[in-house]
């Protein structure tokens, strides 16, 4: 790092690659060649910064200028103001929303004010695919202090910690790798489980893209604990970028000694394989996943054996997630007990949260366990789009529930959101405005659950079919009261009877909605009416008097339903209406509304 | 494989490629879908001769192979497009209006999910969550992600570079 004086950052993760970034790096690389400064300035590509809402991004050291949405030809006028004259380009900084100014540097953005990173402690500030710059932020030292230790040593820093799973079930992860390293058998298997099948949440494809070595080196650390030597990713075919970093890690941590044989001078061995899944979401629970591995369909099975005592061919096997294993080097580097002091009293450390749908600033960010939703969604996330009003955030994906106003000043950890109906789960937020309607996103979750079912147990299988149906029902106008009862009834038996914890959780959208917002479902059984303006089959398209009669919108409709006299007001037969909405689509007059 | 498929050289050399594949395997043991993944690249989807040769080569029943071909998501039985248009239906998407994005293409195309235009250049596809949240909602052409799509007149736009 001496010889150069400036370094610039360009975010290669997948959504800022999608807005040209690599394009960004040739075109930096370019003109500094031109400048002759490729010996003073050093241009690389990083991993998520997580400000997915503004990329692509272009952070500079030292001084930590933030650039944002930079586009390839903004690129010439980057090199020769900021980088030749040293003077920042304003147009292309980051405004403050509510004060209009320019913000110079990441530090003073509300953005990253509250967050504090810890699982994504290295994702845009190193080169994932150079294992030295891994090395320089202390990597692979957590693995030395891990292999000086006896095995119970490192299994009791990890419980001290307090860590919990970070994939959904919130489980104690030392108290896991205790129970399989407690199975004598003549194989054990570490697996990082990277099925990340929440849409919506993308921490974990960040972290591997970002910083897959902080990977590499907890799987190592896992595997001496519980006296396992082989490691396996299962890892989203999905997901290819993530996969390609993973990969280059993977072989660098062999040629630098840090997998193989004998493992930093000790007797200790361990190498890592990766897996491909090929689509399916329950594969993301520990027995389906296995099975999957295993070259078969994922179906879950009952559990005990619990995968520690019997799981890949049968063999005792340790599954992780992604973000959960993120956190194990730090754990040994800082000490069970810093991390223990971060967040509450059941819930320690960070968490991360895909922070998506209705916010401003869209985005991945990290904040201690016991942060606020206010926090949250207003501080961080930037408030609501458009300066709409919030009305709920889902949290825990199709497997969750959802929180209300009511919910804001809730501290976020594991045990408050369950008390609350919803759940952590991997950590996807999606935030909803006044627009959304209820019934018609818990009719969205119930479509996935219910196609995602991998239809081995009954509950689930025709369970989820029934509640998507009546949903289906309730949306488009015809559902009764009676229909209501029939959903909590339902939904209350799939909960108890289901086999895993998809079937399980599926009917947790239903429920936590029905729960919140019943005068919705109400209103759209009772009053054929949607409060919230989106179900269109209980819409109506109307004309109204700004109309000019320019029969656009009659030529338009594909069903014939507009009628009138040229330069007269036309009307629309209801009857006959398919809601397609192409009139108002057409209507340069703004004329036509829905209500 | 079927005889029209024997006299095709192209055909031939990918099932060679295969089949070296499928010999080249440490263990074949639990190797089922990394061998359908690598069918599927070379094939470009999972006809039912490919997936017959699959289960003969790794000593595992048809119906099993057709089994896991069905429970996936990522593998097909029928041929793509020449451009694969895939729309994110992930939840950050849905929530910035990707049904009416989907509903744009089914409408453009004529085709419904899972569908290839007649002439074979596009086929439609839902998928859920590429983790590019950021620019929801997105459509996938090919390896090429379209962001922020909001009106028909965009999906239009982007149908006319192909």
């Amino acid at each position: 790092m001496s010889k150069y004086n400036m370094h610039i950052l360009v975010c290669g993760g997948t959504g800022c690659l999608s807005s040209q970034s690599n394009l960004i790096v040739e075109n930096l690389e370019r003109y500094i060649k031109e400048a002759n400064m490729e010996n003073q300035v050093q241009v690389l590509k990083t991993g998520c910064f997580g400000f997915c809402e503004k990329g692509p991004i272009v952070k500079i050291l030292p001084d930590n200028t933030f650039y944002v949405q930079v586009k390839p030809e903004d690129v010439e006028e980057l090199v020769k103001e900021h980088v030749i004259k040293g003077r920042r380009v304003d147009r292309l900084l980051y405004q403050d929303p509510t004060t209009s100014e320019h913000v110079e540097d990441s530090k003073h953005m509300d953005f990253y004010k509250k967050q504090q990173r810890v699982a994504l402690r290295n994702c845009g500030f190193i080169d994932p695919d150079n294992i030295e710059e891994y090395i320089a932020r202390d990597g692979y030292a957590a693995l030395g202090m891990a292999l000086s230790m006896s095995t119970q040593e490192v299994i009791d820093e990890v419980k001290k910690s307090g860590l919990r799973g970070r994939g959904g079930g919130g489980f104690p992860t030392g108290l896991k790798w205790e129970f399989a390293s407690k199975n004598a058998a003549d194989q054990k298997y570490v697996v990082c489980n990277a099925d990340e099948g929440d849409p919506g949440a993308f921490m974990d494809r960040s972290i591997l893209e970002g910083d897959p070595h902080s990977i590499v080196e907890a799987m190592a650390i896992c595997g001496y604990a519980i006296g396992a030597t082989k490691g396996l990713v299962y890892i989203r075919a999905e997901y290819p970028l993530a996969v390609n970093r993973l990969q280059t890690a993977i072989r660098s941590a062999r040629e630098y000694g840090l997998l193989g044989k004998n493992i930093l001078g000790t007797d200790f061995e361990f190498d890592i394989e990766i897996k491909f899944g090929a689509g399916a979401f329950v594969c993301g629970e520990e027995t389906a996943l296995i099975h999957s591995m295993e070259g078969m369909r994922g179906e879950p099975t009952t559990k005990p054996p619990f995968p520690a005592a019997s799981g890949y061919w049968g063999k005792p096997t340790n599954v992780n997630n992604v973000e959960t294993l993120a956190n194990i080097p730090v754990i040994f580097l800082k000490g069970a007990d810093w991390f223990a002091s971060i967040g509450t009293e059941k819930s320690k450390g960070t968490k991360v949260f895909a922070l998506a749908g209705k916010i401003n600033n869209v985005g991945l960010i990290e904040v201690p366990m016991g942060t606020t939703l206010r926090e949250v969604i207003y501080d961080i996330g930037g408030g609501i789009k458009d300066g709409k009003k919030f009305k709920a955030v889902q949290t825990g994906g199709p497997s969750g529930g959802c929180l209300t106003e009511e919910d804001l000043d809730t501290p976020i950890d594991f045990d408050n959101l369950i008390a609350k109906g919803s759940m952590m789960g991997s950590g996807g937020m999606i935030v909803m405005d006044e627009d959304d309607c209820m019934p018609a996103v818990a009719k969205f979750y119930l479509e996935f659950t219910e196609e995602e079912s991998c239809g081995k147990c009954t509950p689930c299988r025709i369970g989820t079919k029934r509640l998507s149906e009546i949903l289906s029902k309730i949306v488009s106008g015809k559902g009764t009261e009676e229909d209501l009862e029939i959903l909590k009834e339902l939904s209350q038996v799939i909960r108890d009877t289901a086999l895993c914890g998809l079937g399980q959780t599926a009917p947790n959208p239903v429920l936590s909605t029905l729960n919140k917002f019943e005068d919705e479902y109400i209103a759209h059984v009772r009053e054929k009416r949607c409060p919230a303006g989106q179900c269109s089959a209980l819409l109506q398209y109307k004309i109204t008097d700004k109309c000019i009669g320019c029969t656009a919108c009659a030529r338009v409709c594909p069903v014939n339903a507009i009628t009138g006299a040229v330069k007269a007001k036309h009307t629309i037969d209801q009857e006959k209406c398919i809601k397609c909405g192409a009139c108002m689509e057409k209507c340069k007059f703004k004329a036509i509304v829905k209500e | 494989m079927s005889c029209e498929s024997c006299t095709n050289e192209l055909t031939k050399s990918l099932y060679l490629e295969l089949e070296k594949f499928i010999n080249e395997l440490p263990e074949k043991r639990g190797a089922l879908i990394s061998v359908l993944h690598k069918a599927q690249s070379l094939f470009g989807y999972l006809p039912k001769e490919v997936q017959v040769f699959v289960g003969k080569k790794l000593g595992v029943p048809v119906s099993q192979v057709y089994g896991v071909v069905s429970f996936y998501s990522f593998f097909t039985m029928l041929p793509k497009g020449e451009h694969p248009i895939s729309v994110c239906l992930g939840t950050a998407c849905y929530v910035r209006g990707a049904d009416k994005v989907l509903d744009a293409f089914k409408k453009e195309l004529g085709i419904e999910i899972g569908e290839t235009t007649p002439d074979g250049k596009f086929s439609l596809d839902a998928l859920r969550c590429v983790g590019a949240c950021g620019l929801a909602p997105v459509v996938l052409i090919g390896d090429k992600v379209y962001g922020r799509i909001n009106t028909a007149d965009e999906v239009r736009k982007i149908l006319s570079e192909y």
